[in-house]
Parts: C-alpha cells; sequence; structure tokens
C-alpha cells in the first residue's frame, strides 16, 4: 500500500540538483516524479524512483545524506472538485497531511497524489472505507510506464 | 580494587618502569639531567646562551629541578627567528632525523632527533602503548600521517618496539582503512580523534559494524577532544580511546598519555619535565588550577627545549592515581591559549562550540567556523554537515534543527551565531590537525 520516496538533502546553491539526477542516470534509475522543497538556505528532493534501494545506495556511496519514507499514493478522478472530496474526507478522519504532490496523470480520467501522512496506516485505512483507490506501488510503477 | 590491579597489569612493560619511580628518586634523576641539558643548551645555542646571560643565569646556578624557574622560557616564535637549523644543539652529522611542523603563518618550525633522541622517543611511545593496554601480539592500525608530521613515524618506532605487527597506512583512503581493519583483524588504531569519527562515519556508510571487529583500542591525539566525543567514540565502535599528548618542538606524541583510570595524562616527567604558569604573570599556579603548560626536554640532545611555552592550558592534577603510576598528570588539553577567538569581544573556544553540537545532536557532526566582519561587526557562521541520523524529508524538522543549534549555541557561548546546514563531506577532512576556524575578518577590511 505504501511507496516508498527517496529524499536527499540539497544546498540551496546553483547546479546542485544536476548531481543526484546524473548519478541517477548513470545507474540507469528512472525518476518517476519529483517535488523539491526548499528554504533559503537548504532544500529537501523527494522523489519516486524505480528502484528506491539502488537509487538510495548510489546517492549515499557519493556522499549524500538520504532518508527513505513511506508515503502514499492515492488515485482521484480528475475533474474539478476531485481533490477537494478527498481533503474533506481526510480532514474528517484526523489524518494530518505533512505534505503532498501530484504525481502525474493517470489513465481513465484519473490522477494520481502523493500524500506524506503523520500516520499512514490510518489514513490508508480511512481511505479504502471510503472506496477511494490507494495505487499499490508496483501498479504505480507500471502505469507510470504507459 | 581488583580490577585496579589487572589494568595496572594488563598497562605493565618492562619499559615503563620509569612511571613507577618514587618521587624524591624521579626529582634526583630531573635534577642531573637538568644540569646536563642546560649546560649543553648554554654552550651550544646561541639563542639560550644570550637570553641566560640577560637574566644573569649561570649554567652552574642550575643544580636542583627547583631552579628551573630561574630558566627564562622559550617561545614558538623563537623556532620561527632561528629557522630552520639555528636550536641546534648537535652537530648536522649527529642528527638522523628531520621533521617539519607546519606553520600555519610564516615559516614552518623545524626539529631534530640524534640516535638517542630517536630511542628517547620510542621509549615513551612504548610506555604510552602500555598504559593504554597495548602490546606484543597487537596489531596496530597507524592512520597517523607518515612524512614531515611527528605523528606517524613517532607512533611507528614506538608500536615496534613493543613488539606490535605495526601496519603504516598512514592517513586518508578511509575505504581502504576499513577494509585493512576488517580483513586483518587490526585490534588497536592511531589517528587524531576527527579522523576516526570520521571513518566511524563511514563504517557505517558501508554496512560494516566496527564494534563486531577485533579492534579493542584507539590511541587519539594531535588535536584537542572532549569526554563526550570520547563516549561517541567508546560506545559507536566498540573501543577503549586513549588520549595520547604531544608535540613536536617537545618530541612529538609521547609526552604524555592517558592510563586506563582515564582521569588525566601521565607526563614522562623523566624526560619532559612539566611546569603550569599563569600565562599573564608568568608565575606558576597551583596544583590543580588552570593555565599554560610549560615544557622542559630534560635529555633531548639534538635539539633541547628549555621552558618551551606550550600554550596549551591545562593544570597539575593533584594526588596519586590509582593506577599506581607516579608520575603526574596534567588534565586533557582542551584548548589552546592560541585556539580561542574573540567574536564582538567574547572568548570562543572551539571545544565550547562542539560541547554544544553534541548536545543538541548527540554526535558530533564535522562543523567549521567562518569569521567575518559585516558592517564593522563580527559575524560567526558555523556550518555544519547534515548527518543522515538528523536529515528528514519535513523541511519544518530541518528548520527546527537549524533552531535548536542556534539556541544551543546561544547559550553556550552568549553569542548570537548563524548555523548552515551543509551537505556532507564538505567540510575538508583533517588527516592532521583539524582545521575548525577561518577567518576571513582581515581580508574583508
Amino acid at each position: 500500500m505504501k511507496i516508498h520516496q527517496l529524499s536527499l538533502f540539497l544546498e540551496n546553491r546553483p547546479g546542485q540538483l544536476l548531481g543526484p539526477c546524473r548519478l541517477l542516470a548513470q545507474a540507469g534509475i528512472d525518476i518517476r516524479t519529483l517535488t523539491l522543497a526548499d528554504t533559503r538556505e537548504f532544500g529537501i528532493l523527494r522523489m519516486i524512483v524505480s528502484d528506491w534501494q539502488r537509487g538510495a545506495q548510489v546517492l549515499q556511496e557519493a556522499g549524500y545524506v538520504t532518508n527513505i519514507t513511506e508515503v502514499v499514493a492515492v488515485e482521484v478522478p480528475d475533474r474539478p472538485g476531485g481533490l477537494a472530496g478527498l481533503l474533506e474526507l481526510l480532514e474528517s478522519s484526523n489524518v494530518n497531511i505533512e505534505y503532498m504532490y501530484a504525481f502525474t496523470f493517470g489513465r481513465e480520467g484519473k490522477a494520481v497524489l502523493i500524500f506524506r501522512f503523520d500516520n499512514p496506516d490510518a489514513a490508508i485505512a480511512r481511505l479504502q472505507e471510503a472506496g477511494i483507490n490507494v495505487v499499490e506501488s508496483v501498479e504505480v510503477y507500471n502505469r507510470i510506464e504507459r | 580494587m581488583i580490577q585496579t590491579c589487572e589494568q595496572t597489569a594488563a598497562g605493565f612493560h618492562p619499559a615503563s618502569a620509569p612511571d613507577y619511580i618514587p618521587l624524591p628518586r624521579m626529582r634526583e634523576l630531573q635534577s642531573s639531567r637538568l644540569r646536563k641539558i642546560v649546560e649543553r643548551a648554554y654552550s651550544r645555542v646561541e639563542l639560550y646562551r644570550t637570553r641566560m646571560d640577560e637574566r644573569g643565569v649561570r649554567p652552574e646556578d642550575i643544580q636542583s629541578i627547583d631552579d628551573i624557574t630561574r630558566l627564562p622560557f622559550t617561545y614558538k616564535a623563537d623556532l620561527r627567528n632561528t629557522y630552520p637549523f639555528g636550536m641546534f644543539a648537535s652537530p648536522m652529522s649527529d642528527v638522523v632525523r628531520l621533521h617539519v611542523s607546519s606553520g600555519t603563518t610564516g615559516k614552518p618550525i623545524v626539529v631534530a632527533y640524534t640516535r638517542e633522541d630517536v630511542d628517547v622517543w620510542t621509549n615513551v611511545m612504548v610506555r604510552s602503548f602500555a598504559a593504554c593496554g597495548i602490546n606484543h601480539g597487537d596489531i596496530i592500525q597507524n592512520a597517523y600521517g607518515y612524512g614531515l608530521f611527528t605523528g606517524g613515524l613517532g607512533a611507528h618506532y614506538g608500536g615496534e618496539a613493543i613488539g606490535a605487527t605495526v601496519i603504516p597506512i598512514s592517513g586518508g583512503n578511509t575505504d581502504r582503512q576499513i577494509m585493512i581493519m576488517k580483513d586483518f583483524g587490526v585490534t588497536a588504531i592511531c589517528c587524531t580523534p576527527s579522523y576516526f569519527t570520521h571513518l566511524m562515519d563511514r563504517a557505517m556508510e558501508l554496512g560494516v559494524d566496527l564494534r563486531a571487529l577485533p579492534i579493542r583500542v584507539g590511541v587519539f591525539g594531535a588535536e584537542p577532544w572532549s569526554e563526550s566525543m570520547r563516549r561517541c567514540i567508546e560506545t559507536g565502535a566498540g573501543i577503549k580511546a586513549f588520549d595520547i599528548y604531544g608535540l613536536s618542538e617537545i618530541i612529538g606524541p609521547g609526552v604524555a598519555i592517558e592510563c586506563p583510570m582515564h582521569n588525566g595524562l601521565h607526563v614522562f616527567e623523566d624526560y619532559f619535565y612539566p611546569e603550569v604558569i599563569d600565562p599573564v604573570t608568568e608565575e606558576p599556579v597551583p596544583d590543580g588550577e588552570e593555565g599554560e603548560l610549560v615544557l622542559t626536554t630534560l635529555s633531548k640532545t639534538a635539539m633541547p627545549m628549555i621552558r618551551y611555552r606550550t600554550r596549551d592550558i591545562t593544570a597539575m592534577i593533584p594526588g596519586e592515581c590509582p593506577c599506581g603510576r607516579t608520575i603526574r598528570r596534567i588534565h586533557r588539553v582542551g584548548r589552546r591559549s592560541d585556539d580561542m577567538f574573540i567574536v564582538r569581544g567574547i572568548n570562543v573556544f572551539p571545544s565550547q562550540i562542539e560541547a554544544a553540537l553534541l548536545a543538541v545532536e548527540g554526535t558530533l557532526p564535522h562543523y567549521q567556523i567562518i569569521l567575518t566582519r559585516e558592517k564593522g561587526l563580527d559575524e560567526m557562521e558555523v556550518q555544519i554537515e547534515v548527518t543522515p541520523e538528523v536529515f528528514s524529508d519535513r523541511i519544518g524538522a530541518l528548520e527546527e534543527l537549524n533552531r535548536k543549534l542556534v539556541h544551543a549555541l546561544d547559550r553556550t557561548l552568549g553569542l548570537r551565531v548563524r548555523v548552515r546546514l551543509v551537505k556532507p563531506n564538505t567540510i575538508a577532512r583533517s588527516e592532521g590537525k583539524a582545521k575548525r576556524v577561518i577567518d576571513r575578518r582581515n581580508l574583508d577590511e
């Protein structure tokens, strides 16, 4: 149910993104999606990659500090109000969203969003109860292949 | 105190006998050696002759070790000003080794050894290793730099003389260090404490658990380190960590060593006579009080040092050590009078910064202090490498860490400083002494 997100520390200086991206490329690891959070002095690059274990290893060996977090991929209808409905549900269930970002467009009028919850298991249970599709990691990777 | 007896027995080596000499006999030995060395220095080194003449002190005035306070001090600047060979008391044909100490400003310092001097050095290193529980049968990974720096060869000769197997790996190439440590069944390591923490970090990245390896002793020196750093090293690597003290001007490593009590360092005072003075009034301070360590080499032939001002801050520890050694102890040198820097009128020691960082993170990260001057005001930035333990995917967590670091530094120093989290391995690693402070204030003006 949960997906492994690979995060790494970057300094907020020009050219900092190139190094890790090139390392992953050389190792044949595909970045499915990414988001960059930044402050004035540093940033955190968060990625969903095709092979997170090897991705983490490659980056660590090159001296990067990495972190693996479990996030949840949720399928929402790609129409006005699709996300709002989901957020309402989560709000009513006392699950905190630490942050979120859009994965990519899915298929058949569905979009996939990545959520970092404070309590992913509770969130997944609540979502499934409500009949919302929580996307399995294998499926996420496969789906994005198309 | 069965434990004490065992520890004493484990730390014994025939060469360690002088460590246990009764005090009156030690004073006799020191007095007779002092007479000879003063005579030698006066007759062979112009600087000593001039200084003593200026003070109206003749070599024959120095009869007992207590007369030492009548002698003039020697300073690091004297070694620079007489560069390269002006302090030599032996002809070059008797000198078997030259070492050069890094000069941060201007000329470096040259130190010379005769055959006898090298033997003394080897002797004190054997006694040092014995005190750390290293003996015949140990495998020592000597990761001090070999070359002009005294650390490498000093530990090397001592290690061979005690009958251990010495791996002269020198500093650097950490991955290979870890491989050899594992593959060769290394039982002891010598290096700077900051390099060892770097090695620990790297071992963790490579998935090597140092605690599971045969290594059991670390002999760390060449830079100040704290008790909390010792705890980090001992628990993280599963070894006993010993502090060794020395300086090139006196001999190199092996001037003083911790025993298994880990309560101060025993000075090999049959060869290096210690005094602790007030650096300002230049008067001796009572035992137990802090001051600057002054050392006199009692037997060094190629380059005698008379009352050398080390700039290292310590205190003489009163009382006997339970380990049974009678030679006196000094407190660990946590700071040097020239390590200190002043920011907006406040005295700051790198050791204070280390303590603050340790308190927040639990382990000591690599850090560097950058001093600049902006609009006439001193600014201090502490750059701290982010470790896997503190890194988070949440911005808020890192900002919170930053705030805590600023707060801890503020509380310790009484100074508002900037904290900048930086990527790992961006701060240069020391294989000799760590360069903790980059002072750009003069350049900025």
